[in-house]
């Protein structure tokens, strides 16, 4: 239907798009192995030095195992208080349930500063500054809007007659939330859950000012660990985290696939 | 299955008479319900965001004294006012890189088979999988005077070009950032597009061209709206790669907040500044609403 130059014109330039949105992660790759401490882009030699350094290094260590336990907490809370903001805001019928949806995706679209800003001040307040529980509010806060949003997708395509042909059987609210709706929206809780984690693993700004010697998350530590000095093992850091993430995908991918063959 | 729930004192073997006295207490339960289930989610966000924001707009008002003297100082202030306008001509360039990338693409995306497709899905999901300081850094590995894109630069005869601590460099990093928020709105829009129209505009005659501009396009352009509005608004509040690729020349709001509170304790112009960006971001908003109203559905879908 359409002309065979213009297609090849589409395609090269898509190729060139599709290069530049992975190219930055797939650079990350190599200069992991660099023998020599710089970031100058072919890398030289081969070693798995900064892989080592990042296993022994106590800060990089303690650094990542504080960004698991908050965002393991913030991924808790914040499904929890996500999905039942959902199931709320799914059986709301008058037209307060938009303005209210769209008050609580608000922490998606408050420029990041701002927010970390106010946050900092309110902290130094409460002495919540470089405290997990600091850490947590804040992120569950950041996260809220992604399992609101990853939820109620779910929802919109629930069946309410289902919640009522439970209950019609005798069953009770709890029961039928737990039988029916639960296994119904649980893909949708779940990448909830997800991308709650992630929210907080990879949040930066307001763990810069939130951030204390004693309390450093990962994110924290590869921000100043390059604005300091040109450290290889925020590449390797990269490559490990780059991976976890594809294995975690695909398990995901081939476990959704399984399940809705049978 | 219901039985083995019920509590013993409700009675399993009672179920009507018992659901006859619960039946006005359930029913009043019901209709406050809905709105109470996401009282945790709004109390939590007065908590850790409508309360901190309104500590920095009191701030800017009050700190050191009270009065505009901070909004005064920010607006009469040449370097700033200079900065609030790279602001948003970055978001803007932002913008346009993204609409031009993303609209091609997602159209592939729309006309290509299932394996394809999944291959530029994924293309579009990879950058997500490493964290954004880190992809920032692998900016920094590319941009640099000596980095790859110089050295292809180079080897196709051309002189190489200052990209690290640049404009250019700051744009060309926070589009790619950006580009699945374009896209993907996009590519949910142009799903839904109907391609029989434009086969009819064709047989009646239209060249390729003008059936494009005239059925395509038109049907495609809420969803550049919602993709350059959501990509325009959050360029706007840019932090971290500006921080990092680029210089005194390309220094946007965000970091002069950070610089007024953390290393000037200057809390009342930290605030200022900040007010500003947030009154710019919630305008910017308010005249977008009526357009992202229609997309939705589709938005919370992607």
């Amino acid at each position: 239907m359409r002309l065979a130059p213009f297609r090849i014109l589409l395609g090269l330039f898509c190729l060139l798009v599709a290069v530049w949105l992975v190219m930055p992660t797939l650079v990350i790759i190599p200069m992991s192995f660099n023998e020599k401490k710089s970031l100058a882009f072919p890398p030289s030699g081969f070693s798995w030095q900064w892989y080592a350094n990042f296993f022994t290094n106590p800060d990089w260590l303690s650094s990542f195992f504080n960004s698991l336990r908050v965002a393991g907490l913030v991924a808790v809370a914040a499904t929890l208080i996500g999905t039942l903001a959902s199931l709320g805001l799914s059986r709301m019928k008058h037209s307060g349930a938009g303005l209210l949806r769209a008050i609580l995706i608000t922490p998606m679209i408050v420029p990041g500063v701002v927010l970390a800003i106010g946050i900092y001040a309110v902290y130094l307040d409460y002495q919540l500054v470089g405290t997990t529980t600091g850490f947590v509010i804040a992120h569950t806060m950041l996260a809220i809007p992604f399992v609101i949003i990853a939820v109620s997708a779910s929802l919109e395509v629930f069946d309410v007659r289902l919640e009522t042909a439970a209950a019609s059987l005798g069953a009770n609210r709890f029961t039928t939330f737990r039988t029916v709706t639960m296994p119904l929206i649980a893909p949708g809780i779940l990448s909830g859950l997800l991308f709650a984690f992630v929210t907080s693993f990879d949040e930066i700004i307001v763990a810069l000012f939130i951030t204390s010697p004693y309390l450093k998350t990962l994110p924290v530590q590869i921000f100043t660990s390059i604005t300091r000095d040109a450290d290889p093992t925020v590449t390797a850091v990269g490559t490990i985290i780059f991976i976890a993430t594809t294995l975690i995908i695909s398990a995901g991918l081939i476990i959704s696939s399984k399940s809705t063959r049978s | 299955m219901s039985q083995t729930s019920h509590t013993p004192t409700a009675g399993g073997d009672y179920p009507r008479p018992s659901g006859a006295v619960q039946g006005p207490q359930r029913r009043l339960r019901l209709a406050a319900y809905p709105s109470l289930l996401a009282m945790p989610a709004l109390l939590l966000l007065i908590a850790a965001m409508g309360y901190p924001l309104l500590t920095v707009t009191l701030r800017s008002f009050s700190d050191p004294a009270w009065g505009l003297q901070n909004y005064v100082w920010f607006f009469s202030t040449p370097v700033n006012v200079t900065v609030l306008w790279r602001t948003f001509s970055i978001a803007a360039w932002v913008t346009i890189v993204c609409v031009i990338a993303a609209y091609p693409y997602a159209y592939l995306m729309t006309a290509v088979g299932p394996r394809l497709r999944l291959v530029l899905i994924l293309c579009v999901l990879v950058p997500f999988w490493v964290s954004g300081v880190v992809r920032t850094l692998a900016w920094v590995i590319l941009l640099q005077d000596s980095g790859i894109i110089n050295s292809v630069i180079r080897l196709l005869g051309f002189d190489g070009v200052k990209l690290i601590r640049t404009q250019t460099g700051v744009v060309i990093g926070m589009a790619q950032v950006l580009l699945p928020f374009m896209i993907l709105p996009l590519y949910s829009v142009m799903r839904g597009i109907d391609l029989r129209l434009v086969q009819a505009a064709r047989s009646l005659g239209a060249r390729p061209a003008r059936a494009f501009l005239q059925i395509y396009l038109p049907l495609s352009l809420p969803g550049v709206f919602a993709g350059a509005i959501i990509v325009f608004i959050l360029s706007l509040g840019f932090y971290i790669t500006p921080a990092l690729l680029g210089g005194p020349r390309s220094t946007m709001l965000s970091t002069l907040v950070q610089s007024q509170v953390l290393s000037l304790l200057n809390w009342g112009r930290g605030g200022a500044m900040g007010v500003v960006l947030l009154v710019a971001t919630f305008v910017l908003l308010a005249l977008a609403a009526p357009l992202m109203r229609q997309r939705h559905k589709q938005a919370a879908r992607s």
